[in-house]
């Protein structure tokens, strides 16, 4: 989008493809069992499969366990503030349209405390995908209410069990204006894969909320969907618009209000794909406006705007 | 249609030479008194003079007492003038809130229709002129008074021998982008006050001396944001991000319009923390951007800015003061922000603090903060203030093929010994899209981090980075030049001073030094670090007197002459403060060394 010039020289034309060894970086430094492993394992195969230059990819996180993601994904990464990912990311995002946006954290860090900005960049609609790995419970510090803690959940900072109405992280997202929404579940990689490529290939703000069990603090809290577990997994089945009767049953995720009914299912709820809509992005619409302002200028170099600025204070 | 032919007056009316006048225009905020003030200032600056605007309005949306002081004239126009020589008055409360700020002998100019003015004050030559009715009248009686300012500014074209033809062409740029009608009316009005026959209560018109301008560039007449505003742009700054807060919401209204023509990007995010993460987004990404805010919002941008020392990502953040804390005197003064720029936010967190000193000086210094926070890799804090966010000046129009930067980004690939964190060198990252030979890609981080930006608790890493992050600014330091010392090079008195106040300090120097003190002056623009070579000029004087717009504090000592006394131990250093929320008037910096001195 920019029209900016830029030093580049142009990178090898021979590029080895992307795998699980060179996305590879530290050694993560979760607990043994963490569900974030997995998210972090789909995450290389959605790599793997979308095949985006490395140096385009950028995976960003604020501060929490599951924030330490972008130092073991080997692509270019910062470290941020706790909450502060999102704003972060939009400036990434607008800075360079070539670039393929990842924000990753928990519910601590993107209900709570950064729970005002993933209202604002799901409003904008700005084109990036995040991730938000979340296990009910606040895990780095050792066990305190999370936004998501259930009530009656004991923590350090609910002795007696947490009595706060947690938030719904789906009603909150779908009331946010995000325009892809999709729910997965840290013990199943293959639909995790499948719903952070499809938030990777959005054309929008794309959020995957992804239940990852904290096994030192919550353990089993999402055993209910997981069969392994005992539980059930039930998937949202898409509709095709194919005319069959059972297709009128299925959900259509253009549908807000339906995808609202979803997000009220009982415990442990549904999984896949709530909302998909289409929305210009705020990368189109500045792009836009630099295209309009660029045409009343005619063309003329940034001197000479900046010198009829002057004269016209003159 | 505007009397190009009545430019004669009558014979009993002889012209006087002045060098310069400081009218006082004083309304409510809706009567466009600011626009009067615009005006006049913007032809002082086409016909060569020099001006400078005072103003203050109130915080409330609409209405309230407001008003616009211009000083124009020829040669250095240093401050807004302590007392007024002219007082344009359009209410009672306007008159009886002002009129002591009219010197003795001046000139009231009040609305008969709206202001009695006591008949027993004789101090002043009394011109009453019905402006809302003839105001009213000249557009043909629709009842709205909407043009007494134009009527107003009609008057003193008269009063002062302006230059019509530039003020009906200012006239026309300002209202010519809507109807042909109010372009009409504006015109008529003017006319109206033009024509208004105050010659029997006045003995003589002005003229300014006529001074050739010494460069023999144009000028260009702005406030202080909008100074700001063209200085990023001119440094090639093309991104931002803020949240609106008085006084500092003009710049992120110019950049939002401006940017674009440029190519470039400026975010309204959702709150100031917002702000100063997406800017730092924009600067990860390659382009140095800028996020403005003022007191309360630099407060909650302290975090992203202790970020951006540790992760070595370079920002602009313009603090324009305001009278505080909290939300305070939101459109009124004060340089209490100070320590908060240099000392805020958590950790050892090192960044750079500058100070322009007058509206040109937005302009050019804002220019050097680009540069620092490029070369450093580091957050630049600007301080500036409500009074030179909102005072208008002239200045030479920019040279701008010589000045102009780039806005050009790095994105060559990297060397496979690529470091972000590089003990050994400053500290410049390689921006997403950049391909690394190594295949090994950085990382930018707020935890404490290696020399490749992995985590580290280290105990003698964080110590190596800690210094790493000192020295650099340190060697900013190292490369600056000791400030100019005015005036007498030895003496009784320094005057030290920072930002807005260099004017009144400048004026009140003169005042001094004809009234036989032995006085200096320092101005200080770069706060942190601090130029070298103080500790020399201060051994030259007996005393050190910090002049600043902020409280004495529990110690006695306002917020830079602390700073002062803890650098150089210098038992000497004093302080001129206040914190009534209006600029020092020269009046108050004398005084206030005439009390250090003992004199009067």
């Amino acid at each position: 989008m920019s029209s900016l010039p830029i030093v580049s020289a142009p990178v090898p034309a021979q590029r080895a493809p992307l795998t699980k060894k060179n996305l590879t970086a530290d050694h993560p430094t979760w607990c043994p069992g963490c569900g974030d492993f997995a998210v972090l394992a789909s995450f290389h195969r959605v790599l793997e499969k979308l095949q985006y230059p490395q140096e385009k990819i950028v995976c960003l996180a604020g501060i929490g366990c599951s924030s330490r993601f972008p130092y073991f994904v080997n692509t270019h990464g910062v470290h941020f503030l706790h909450g502060r990912t999102l704003p972060f990311a939009v400036g990434v995002s607008l800075g360079n349209d070539d670039l393929h946006v990842f924000a990753f954290g928990g519910d601590g860090d993107g209900y709570s405390i950064g729970g005002n900005h993933l209202v604002h960049t799901a409003r904008k609609n700005v084109r990036l995908t995040y991730v938000i790995m979340d296990n009910y419970v606040y895990g780095l510090t050792k066990k305190q209410t999370s936004p998501t803690s259930s009530i009656g959940f004991k923590t350090k900072t609910d002795p007696t069990g947490a009595i706060d109405q947690p938030i719904n992280p789906m009603r909150t997202l779908i009331n946010s204006g995000a325009t892809f929404i999709a729910r997965s579940h840290a013990s199943q990689v293959n639909h995790m894969v499948e719903m952070m490529e499809r938030a990777a290939r959005h054309d929008g703000f794309g959020v995957v909320e992804v239940l990852s069990e904290c096994v030192e603090f919550n353990e089993g809290a999402f055993d209910a969907a997981s069969p392994r577990k005992g539980g059930v997994f039930k998937t949202i089945e898409l509709k095709k618009n194919d005319g069959t009767p059972e297709d009128a049953k299925r959900h259509d995720p253009t549908n807000e209000l339906a995808a609202f009914d979803l997000a009220l299912q009982p415990w442990p709820g549904v999984f896949g794909v709530f909302l998909d809509v289409k929305r210009p992005t705020k990368n189109q619409m500045e792009a836009e406006l630099i295209a309009k302002a660029k045409e009343r200028t005619k063309g003329a170099t940034d001197l000479q705007v900046l010198q009829a600025t002057f004269s016209r204070m003159r | 249609m505007v009397s190009q032919n009545s430019t004669s007056h009558p014979a009993n009316i002889t012209p006087r030479s002045i060098n310069d006048v400081v009218i006082r225009l004083a309304g409510n905020s809706q009567d466009g008194i600011q626009t009067i003030g615009g005006f006049l200032a913007r032809l002082a600056g086409r016909s060569d003079q020099d001006v400078m605007t005072f103003m203050t309005i109130p915080s409330t949306i609409s209405g309230g007492p407001s008003i616009f002081q211009v000083r124009m004239g020829s040669g250095d126009i240093l401050s807004a003038g302590d007392q007024a020589d002219f007082l344009v008055a359009f209410y009672q409360h306007s008159y009886e809130s002002h009129i002591n700020s009219l010197r003795p002998g001046g000139v009231l100019i009040y609305d008969s229709g709206n202001v009695t003015p006591n008949p027993d004050d004789k101090r002043f030559t009394n011109i009453g002129v019905p402006i809302t009715n003839a105001t009213v009248e000249a557009v043909g009686g629709t009842g709205k008074d909407k043009g007494k300012n134009i009527y107003v500014l009609g008057l003193l074209a008269r009063i002062f021998n302006l230059d019509i033809s530039k003020l009906t062409a200012l006239i026309k740029e300002r209202f010519g982008g809507r109807s042909e009608d109010i372009v009409r009316n504006a015109l008529m009005t003017f006319d109206a006050g033009y024509a208004w026959p105050t010659d029997n209560v006045r003995d003589c018109y002005y003229n300014f001396t006529a001074t050739p301008h010494p460069s023999g560039r144009p000028q260009v007449t702005m406030d202080g944001n909008q100074a700001l505003s063209f200085g990023l742009i001119t440094a090639g700054v093309r991104y931002g991000a803020a949240y609106p807060i008085t006084p500092a919401t003009s710049v992120m209204e110019i950049l939002r319009a401006e940017l674009p023509k440029y190519g470039g990007i400026f975010v309204q995010c959702e709150d100031e923390i917002a702000a100063v993460s997406t800017a730092l987004g924009f600067s990860y990404s390659g382009h140095l951007a800028v996020t403005n805010s003022s007191g309360p919002g630099l407060s909650l941008k302290m975090e992203g800015l202790g970020w951006g020392v540790m992760a070595e990502v370079p920002l602009i953040v313009i603090n324009v003061q305001r009278g505080g804390p909290s939300t305070g005197l939101p459109t009124m003064v004060e340089q209490s922000d100070l320590l908060q720029a240099i000392f805020g936010s958590h950790g050892d967190s090192q960044r750079v603090v500058l100070a322009p000193k007058n509206v040109e000086d937005c302009y050019y210094f804002v220019q050097e903060a680009v540069r620092i926070a490029r070369k450093y890799s580091t957050p630049v804090i600007v301080l500036t203030d409500q009074s030179l966010a909102t005072r208008i000046e002239a200045f030479d129009e920019p040279d701008l093929e010589k000045i102009m930067g780039s806005p050009a980004i790095e994105r060559a690939p990297r060397g496979a010994d690529f470091k972000p964190y590089s003990l050994d060198q400053l500290t410049h990252h390689a921006p997403p899209g950049t391909w690394i030979d190594s295949g090994s890609y950085p990382i930018v981080s707020g935890l404490e981090h290696d020399e490749m930006g992995h985590p580290t608790g280290n105990p003698a890493m964080h110590q190596k980075m800690t210094i790493k992050r000192r020295e650099k600014i340190k060697a900013l330091g190292a490369e600056l030049s000791p400030p100019q010392v005015y005036g007498d090079q030895e003496g009784e008195v320094l005057l030290v001073g920072w930002g807005s106040t260099w004017g009144p300090a400048h004026e009140a120097l003169k005042q001094l030094r004809m009234d036989g003190v032995k006085i200096g002056q320092v101005h200080l623009r770069y706060l942190h670090p601090l130029e070298p070579g103080l500790d020399e000029i201060f051994r030259h004087y007996r005393q050190i007197l910090v002049a600043e717009l902020n409280d004495e504090g529990l110690y006695g000592y306002g917020q830079f002459a602390t700073m002062l006394r803890a650098r150089y131990c210098n038992d000497s250093i004093r302080g001129i403060n206040k914190t009534d929320g209006l600029t020092f008037k020269v009046s108050d910096i004398v005084a206030g060394v005439n009390r250090y001195l003992g004199r009067k």
